[in-house]
């Protein structure tokens, strides 16, 4: 087990060497915020499937497929296809008419001091829960991955949370895009490698392969008997059956939150400041959805070969599916390696999350809200940054560590949920409809984030009886009966903050904002005016 | 390509002394921009659609048409995992157009801001 911790150690000091580099570089704010602009455009490819893939996906599809089969699977799909909508609607107009952050786009043509203030809480809000998630996971890897090295949940989440941080404060953009450029580089080879050694297990035949899966025989823990399945077939979790009749419509639900919210995530929006055009934001996507639907295929071997190698029954934890399965087939040293990317993946999401966070408190909020765009002296927006990203990551640390009993599992289905129905509709209207308001903007913002956690809090998820014996990290919050019957709120969110943007802007016109809908229009399709790179 | 970033840098430093901004107007108003706005909107729209359909028939049709989604059809492989595995597909042939589109939009975009 001490191999994961050197190996995980290897990791810090290479990125740790990355930071350095990159201080010496950070000159100025288009360094700190956004790379200099001067990332390529497969760097930057490579950096969003890295500030991306979460070990939710890693570790938790993995486990799904292993526990449901198909089901599993199924969720795989959309976290690819969501990649559309940013390729498609999203992330050409924003490259070519924002600066720094998704609020620059709405700042544009509306009054920038409300929308600016909005769009940074919601912005904050999705960074915060999608964090507190990433940092509790990697508490509980430690207590599964490493137990008997002496490594505490709290010592890791601390550790996880100073890293960040540094990562941050002293490198800044760039040094946060060389170390998701580096974590997707491991976790693809470590899945890459993973599945070869499945495949090899059964003799490199796909036909094998699918007659295991179709005809898995393991004991069932709830009736202790044994039963053999098809695990291709569809209906083990989200199935009518098995979920009150709601599993399809929730199925759907979860689908458009992913399809519609993965575009309005802030942590990947600001990725397109780094290139040096929205040709290249382009062709970042591309190389992103290379990786990233690569990734999400081989999920096919991760789960089903932990089902079918390891059987259900076997598997303490669902997270812990693909470990387990790389201690299986590939050794101790294998399985290291597969803990320690574990950890590089949670690395490089949270160092994104925290330097979205903190851009947009220092650029929307201190900047332009507080002091109407004109900072008090040069240097002082980079400067609060620093001070934000320290605040952020001590919140952080705060919140997983009082969290980490809790059952939190709701969080990053959350954040996706926020971002569907508080940041698309806005940024999507913006762009696209000459009447949009300040007014519509605002309410927009605001129903969607609402909506999108009220619902959450009456939703399964959060409320419901448990009997007694039921352990802390599996509870419901509020025991209570359910009063919304779905786990995932966006099928009623994501209208809402639609038709809220929709209703504000016919109640409340702006011929200001109006007037200057050519402009936009002129500057998103032809990038006339974008922000440049700058020379070095 | 080196007279449109010329352009822009041009138009970077009119932006700063705000006395002579790019005429937007005007060029939001060339024919030939509206042109291209039109031809984008119509593909974006059109490819949205697809891909939303696309891709939310897979949990209507394994949400309510289970049994024929389970029917086996290359050897032990159903037809609910091949219409997964096809998703994958769809998106990158998706994106792959776009981007064949996008070139020519590109210079479409290059010679409005030309003339």
């Amino acid at each position: 087990m001490t191999s994961a911790i050197w190996m995980f150690l290897l990791f810090v000091a290479a990125t740790l060497g990355i930071t350095i580099w990159a201080a010496k570089r950070n000159t100025g704010a288009n360094a700190f915020f956004a790379a200099g602009r001067s990332i390529t455009g497969w760097q930057n490819g490579l950096a969003v499937a890295g500030d991306y893939m979460s070990a939710a996906s890693f570790l938790g599809i993995s486990g799904m497929i292993a526990f449901y089969g198909y089901d599993g699977f199924m969720y795989s799909v959309g976290w690819l296809v969501a990649y559309l909508t940013v390729l498609l609607i999203v992330a050409e107009p924003l490259r070519n008419a924002g600066k720094y952050t998704m609020a620059d786009l709405l700042a544009y043509r509306l009054s920038p001091r409300p929308v600016r203030a909005m769009a940074s809480l919601s912005t904050i809000t999705v960074s915060t829960f999608y964090m507190v998630a990433q940092m509790i996971g990697a508490g509980t890897l430690v207590k599964l991955l490493l137990a008997d090295t002496g490594v505490s949940t709290e010592t890791a989440i601390i550790g996880v949370g100073v890293l960040m941080v540094v990562y941050v404060v002293f490198g800044g953009m760039l040094a946060t895009t060389w170390v998701q450029i580096i974590k997707a580089i491991l976790l693809m080879t470590g899945t890459i490698f993973l599945s070869v050694l499945v495949l090899r297990h059964f003799d490199y035949s796909f036909a094998k392969f699918f007659d295991a899966i179709t005809h898995l025989t393991y004991t069932d823990v709830k009736t202790n008997s044994e039963v053999t399945r098809n695990f291709l077939e569809p209906g083990m979790k989200f199935g009518a059956a098995v979920t009150n009749g709601w599993g399809p419509l929730d199925l759907i639900s979860l689908g458009l939150a992913l399809v519609f919210g993965t575009a309005g995530l802030p942590h990947i929006l600001v990725r397109f400041y780094t290139v040096p055009d929205a040709k290249t934001a382009r062709v970042s996507v591309v190389w992103a959805m290379v990786i990233i639907g690569a990734f999400y295929i081989l999920t096919t071997f991760l789960g089903f070969g932990a089902a079918t190698i390891l059987k259900p029954h076997n598997i303490p934890l669902d997270n812990m599916a693909a470990p387990q399965l790389a201690l299986a087939l590939g050794g101790d040293l294998f399985f290291a390696f597969i803990s320690a990317v574990a950890f590089a993946t949670i690395l490089a999401v949270v160092a994104g999350l925290t330097i979205s966070a903190s851009t947009s408190f220092a650029h929307d909020f201190y900047t332009n809200v507080i002091h109407h765009g004109n900072p008090k002296t040069p240097g002082e927006e980079v400067r609060v940054a620093r001070i934000s990203a320290f605040v952020v990551g001590a919140l952080s640390i705060f919140l997983a560590i009082k969290l980490q009993a809790a059952n939190v599992a709701f969080l990053v289905g959350l954040a996706f949920a926020v971002a569907a129905s508080a940041n698309l509709p806005v940024i999507v209207l913006s762009i696209f409809w000459k009447r949009f308001s300040t007014f519509g903007a605002v309410l927009g913002l605001g129903v969607g984030l609402l909506s999108s956690i009220v619902l959450i809090i009456l939703s399964p998820s959060i409320m419901g009886i448990d009997a007694v014996d039921v352990p802390a990290a599996k509870r419901h919050l509020i025991q209570m009966k359910a009063i919304f019957p779905l786990n995932n709120p966006g099928i009623l969110s994501i209208p809402l903050g639609f038709l809220a943007a929709i209703i504000g802007s016919l109640l409340k016109r702006e011929p200001d904002a109006e007037a200057k809908f050519a402009e936009l229009t002129v500057r998103a399709h032809t990038g006339l005016g974008s922000e440049k790179a700058s020379s070095h | 390509m080196r007279r449109l970033s010329s352009l822009c840098a041009m138009s970077q430093e009119k932006n700063d002394s705000p006395a002579s901004p790019p005429d937007w107007s005007g060029l939001a108003a060339k024919p030939a921009f509206q042109a291209l706005l039109k031809r984008k909107s119509r593909f974006i729209v059109a490819a949205s659609v697809f891909f939303i359909v696309y891709y939310f028939a897979l949990p209507v049709l394994v949400g309510w048409f289970p049994d024929l989604m389970k029917k086996e059809i290359v050897g032990k492989v159903n037809i609910a995992y091949l219409f997964a595995l096809s998703q994958f597909f769809m998106a990158w042939a998706v994106a792959f157009v776009y981007v064949k589109k996008a070139a020519q939009w590109d210079k479409a975009a290059e010679a409005v801001l030309e003339k």
